[in-house]
């Protein structure tokens, strides 16, 4: 199929041109991260709230927290987005297979990501830290154990909004491989893999955020 | 210019391209999306009505004989979830705003054509899960869901409902954001900013609100349903949580939803005194910024909710001050409206009966509003029938009423006939006594001190309590009267014709009911919004409009 065909066949009745169209689809997609964005909102105007209420048992949370962990998955994540600028990049050069194989290398990683912070989650049950549910803290300092409690409802609560946008994710590549395999996409016609770019590099933009906020934070507070 | 001038001919139209359950289910067309949506909606309008028929008959007297005081307690609950989530939220944005935007811009579709559908659809579900809810058990939290009864100590159905609120919320947010990229992208040529009809600005400011507001809501509700099956501490304060916590994120999406309930309105409002002022609008500009003005100052006065809950003085001082200020662009619009109809040529038709109920009403609820807002008048009277009153002010006597004109307004344009206007006029005046006398006296038994949700008073409060249930008798058949003649008119109406009102706007230039894609040819506005001086003047010349 020619570069013409698939853009005139990808033309919806409604647009005038591809330009608006695609003008019209990323003006969309950024407004839903505009959505995402106040959605995590609340959840990070939660933490800096108890955080400055409950300083010192949130600084016995975060040392708790295994670095190793959240930096190697930091990195694959990083990765991750390299390679999903790089499949966006072939598939404004209509070059389906390398679009294929940054897709599918995109997938691994996002998966290498959820696989290890499954692990860590799995850690965190067994050393008693999961709220509400088996939720053991060893107490030491000048601080009311309940509050790390809340630290951990949090750190779950984000880090678990933020796996299941991974997964979303995960979903929306495995489409765009498919669509990528059928032919869907050229040089003229490529919003999809742009718009899930898009949503990609901001569910990883997230975790550049959590990543501090829950790991790094007092690492080398003396509490 | 396409004039529509032989349109009364048989002609296809979106109603008859194609018929079949299947052609309304798997529609990308905004107008039967639209319409999905009006039909949903009345039926959840009907049951919301149905809990605050059996709320007033409990309080017709004043021992509680009727239900039990739990039962009591889920049906104003009830009331509320039904009415907030599933009718007022959706109502005018989702019915009339995706019926009219793409018209009045001159647009073929909303931008995203399937996102609209799905809309429709998560809107379903939500609704389902909260039907679900209300069947098994019910649900008795208040529609604040306020923890930790909610997370902690309610034995009703709060998992359920609150998911369904949550799934709602994603219709919501896809309405907003498929409104906001139509109006920047899908313009029709020469439809600059400044030429929108306000509606549509309106419309715009309601679409912010619910972009940014609802997602809040959404995590919200993710957390307290995260501590009440999990028991993660977050905000009950037996786990170390803090339940202000809850109580700013709620109000922090609710409060903004409020407004996501009236602008719609004001903006269908416009409309209405335009046209039947036969005059353009006063102050245009101000009508038009005074909407984004109030989304705007409308999320930064949340906390005037929670002025007996704890806060600091100091922050509900604050919140006080900002509340006045949101009082501001209402009364910008309020005396632009007035404006418009100095010295107009006035008609009296329905729709604009309701646009005169609607500028009374909304006054007396923003006005209370505004006593509210100051804190030493709210410490005396939260909690009481007098905030009852005053926030049915606005969403009935600002939001119905708005949603009502609307149906009138425009219910030509989308079924091609006219409503019956004996009837509707009836049933506009008995909407307006029975409003004004089931609400009214709530004022005063507020002021006396009769405090919310209680299923039995003392006795003396039992004069002004008839009072309102009476009013509520009569306000159920002014409700009840447009299901009947509105249905009657689509078999036996009088053709309407493209433009019974010899009304401005892009609608109003194509066929009633409109073609599928709306237009036959794309329009070109080389014309201000509300022209009617230029309508009126060259009516007898060359026919402008319809």
């Amino acid at each position: 199929m020619s570069d013409s065909e698939t853009a005139v066949q990808n033309l919806k009745h409604h647009f005038a041109d591809l330009e608006q169209q695609k003008a019209t689809s990323t003006f969309g997609m950024w407004l839903f991260l505009v959505t995402e964005i106040m959605f995590f909102g609340g959840m990070f105007a939660s933490y800096l709230i108890y955080r400055l209420s409950y300083y010192n048992a949130w600084v016995a949370g975060s040392q708790t927290m295994e670095i190793q962990y959240g930096a190697i998955n930091t990195a694959v994540l990083i990765c991750s987005s390299l390679t999903m600028v790089l499949s966006v990049h072939s598939a404004k050069l209509g070059k389906r297979k390398m679009t294929a194989i940054c897709l599918i290398l995109t997938l691994v990683l996002g998966f290498a990501f959820l696989g290890i912070k499954g692990v860590e989650y799995y850690g965190h049950w067994v050393h008693h830290e999961v709220p509400g549910l088996n939720f053991h803290f060893e107490h030491t300092g000048n601080y009311d154990p309940r509050h790390v409690e809340i630290f951990f409802s949090l750190y779950f609560a984000m880090t678990g909004m933020h796996a299941v946008h991974m997964i979303i994710g995960a979903g929306l590549l495995t489409w765009l491989l498919i669509a990528n395999a059928r032919g869907r996409f050229s040089s003229e016609y490529n919003s999809p893999v742009e718009m899930v770019g898009l949503y990609w590099h901001f569910v990883d933009l997230i975790w550049i955020y959590l990543f501090p906020l829950l790991y790094l934070i007092s690492h080398h507070h003396n509490g | 210019m396409e004039t529509a001038s032989h349109s009364t001919e048989a002609k296809t139209n979106y109603l008859n391209a194609d018929y079949g359950i299947k052609s309304w289910l798997l529609t990308t067309d905004h107008k039967r999306i639209a319409l999905l949506y009006l039909g949903s909606i009345t039926v959840f309008f009907f049951l919301g009505g149905f809990f605050a028929m059996l709320i007033r008959l409990e309080l017709l007297t004043p021992a509680g004989d009727l239900v039990l005081s739990d039962t009591y307690n889920k049906l104003f609950t009830m009331h509320g979830v039904v009415m907030i989530f599933l009718f007022l939220i959706p109502s005018i944005p989702a019915v009339f705003g995706n019926f009219l935007v793409p018209m009045m811009i001159g647009a073929k579709d909303l931008a995203f054509p399937k996102l609209n559908l799905a809309s429709w659809y998560i809107f379903i579900i939500g609704a389902g899960f909260i039907l679900y809810a209300i069947l098994t058990g019910g649900l008795d939290t208040g529609w604040t869901f306020y923890t930790p009864y909610s997370t902690t100590y309610s034995n009703s159905n709060v998992v359920a409902a609150a998911l369904g609120v949550f799934i709602t919320g994603f219709s919501s947010i896809f309405t907003g954001l498929n409104i906001i990229v139509t109006v920047h992208r899908m313009r029709a040529p020469g439809l600059t900013w400044r030429r929108l009809p306000l509606f549509i600005w309106a419309h715009y400011a309601t679409s912010v609100i619910m972009v940014l507001g609802t997602p809040v809501l959404a995590i919200t509700i993710v957390l307290v349903a995260l501590e009440r099956l999990f028991h993660f501490g977050i905000f009950d304060p037996r786990l170390g949580g803090d339940p202000l916590l809850f109580q700013h994120l709620f109000w922090f999406y609710s409060h903004p939803a409020v407004y996501i309930m009236i602008l719609p309105s004001m903006g269908v409002m416009s409309e209405v005194i335009a046209c039947f002022s036969r005059k353009r609008i006063f102050g245009y500009d101000f009508v038009a910024m005074s909407s984004v003005a109030i989304a705007v100052l409308g999320f930064l006065v949340w906390a005037h909710h929670m002025f007996v809950a704890g806060i600091s003085t100091y922050a509900a001082m604050i919140f006080s001050l900002l509340t006045f200020f949101v009082a501001i662009p209402s009364a910008v619009k309020v005396f632009n409206w007035t404006a418009t109809l100095y010295k107009g040529s006035i008609t009296f038709e329905t729709p604009m009966l309701y646009a005169f109920a609607f500028i009374g009403l909304f006054t007396m609820g923003g006005l209370t509003g505004v006593f509210l807002g100051a804190v030493a008048i709210d410490l005396h009277v939260t909690d009481t029938y007098f905030v009852v009153a005053h926030f049915h002010y606005v969403m009935v006597g600002g939001g119905v009423t708005g949603f009502l004109c609307a149906l009138h307004f425009w219910w030509p344009k989308m079924t091609g006939k006219m409503y019956p206007e004996a009837f509707a006029k009836l049933s506009a005046v008995l909407v307006f006594v029975g409003f004004n006398l089931t609400f009214f006296p709530q004022f005063v038994l507020g002021y006396m001190g009769m405090p919310r949700r209680y299923h039995a008073y003392p006795p003396e409060f039992q004069v002004l309590n008839v009072m309102s249930t009476a009013g509520a008798s009569i306000l159920a058949v002014g409700f009840l009267m447009p299901m009947i003649y509105l249905a009657w008119s689509l078999q036996y109406g009088k053709e309407a014709g493209p433009n019974p009102y010899r009304a401005a706007g892009l609608e109003w230039m194509t066929a009633s009911p409109p073609p599928e894609f709306n237009f036959d040819e794309t329009p070109v506005v080389t014309w201000e919004a509300y022209n009617y001086d230029e309508i009126d003047g060259t009516k007898k010349g060359v026919e402008v409009v319809g």
